[in-house]
């Protein structure tokens, strides 16, 4: 595992999802916000599960993304008007970060290299879906109808 | 230097508290939605992190799989509730969620 990539992609990653949380136009954030999702991926990469990496490209930046720059186009009139910024929301999060960090420090058995393993080929995570996980693999499926007939109905323009 | 698994886990908490600042101090509906799915996504690097530092590879990968379930299910939750943004902006008029505060129709 690189150490110089693993300190761009952090700093890519951050940066893109603070100016996802914090910028002041709506469309901005978004596009910021598929940039953090490719540096979350590159994570994922660097950490040798790629399918999953490939996945979230696909699932996020092709489909998750598009979908709120569709939902700001619909509700365009809007935008404008997002003055309000919570204050109090940022000490909250930095307390959490500061919470969290301190505990992670804390944790000596953390601080450990990453053993050599097989790679992970999308064969063994296909077998693995089928066999073991072919329950869960079968309520997703369901789960992700109900959520598409979900979102119809409710978008759905109503009678009158 | 070669990163330990501390490492990934302060970046996924940075990732954590940076969605929870997006969903808390926002009032767009958009930007709460958008806070969401970045935890959720600290979550997943969080999973992934913690089966490839484990010091007996797993057979079959358990956080690959937890990961890919979830990320699923985000997706499943960002197309419900950007429906619902459009139905309350349709509504109301307005997608800010401090003058969304009526329970009647």
């Amino acid at each position: 595992m690189n150490g110089a990539a693993f300190i761009v992609i952090s700093i890519l990653t951050l940066a893109a999802a603070l100016a996802a949380a914090t910028l002041r136009k709506l469309m901005h954030a978004a596009l910021s916000f598929a940039v953090a999702f490719v540096g979350i991926a590159a994570f994922f990469f660097l950490l040798g599960a790629e399918f999953v990496g490939l996945a979230l490209v696909f699932i996020y930046i092709g489909a998750v993304a598009v979908l709120i720059v569709f939902t700001i186009l619909l509700t365009r009139r809007d935008i404008e008007k997002d003055r309000g910024f919570n204050w109090s929301g940022v000490i909250i999060a930095v307390a959490v970060f500061c919470g969290l960090t301190w505990a992670i420090l804390k944790t000596a058995s953390l601080s450990i290299v990453a053993p050599h393993i097989r790679a992970l080929t999308v064969k063994r995570i296909g077998e693995a879906l089928m066999t073991s996980y072919v329950w869960p693999l079968q309520c997703i499926g369901l789960l992700l109808t109900a959520a598409l007939i979900g979102a119809l109905v409710l978008a759905m323009e109503e009678k009158r | 230097m070669t990163p330990t698994l501390q490492i990934f886990l302060i970046v996924s908490a940075a990732l954590f508290s940076i969605g929870l600042l997006a969903a808390l101090s926002r009032r767009h509906a958009i930007f709460i939605l958008i806070g969401i799915e970045m935890m959720l996504a600290a979550a997943n690097l969080n999973f992934i992190a913690f089966w490839r530092f484990a010091p007996k590879p797993h057979q079959p990968p358990v956080g690959v799989m937890l990961a890919l379930f979830s990320i699923a299910i985000s997706a499943a939750e960002a197309a419900v509730g950007l429906a619902m943004v459009i139905v309350a902006y349709r509504h109301y008029r307005t997608t800010n969620v401090d003058q969304l505060d009526q329970l009647k129709g």
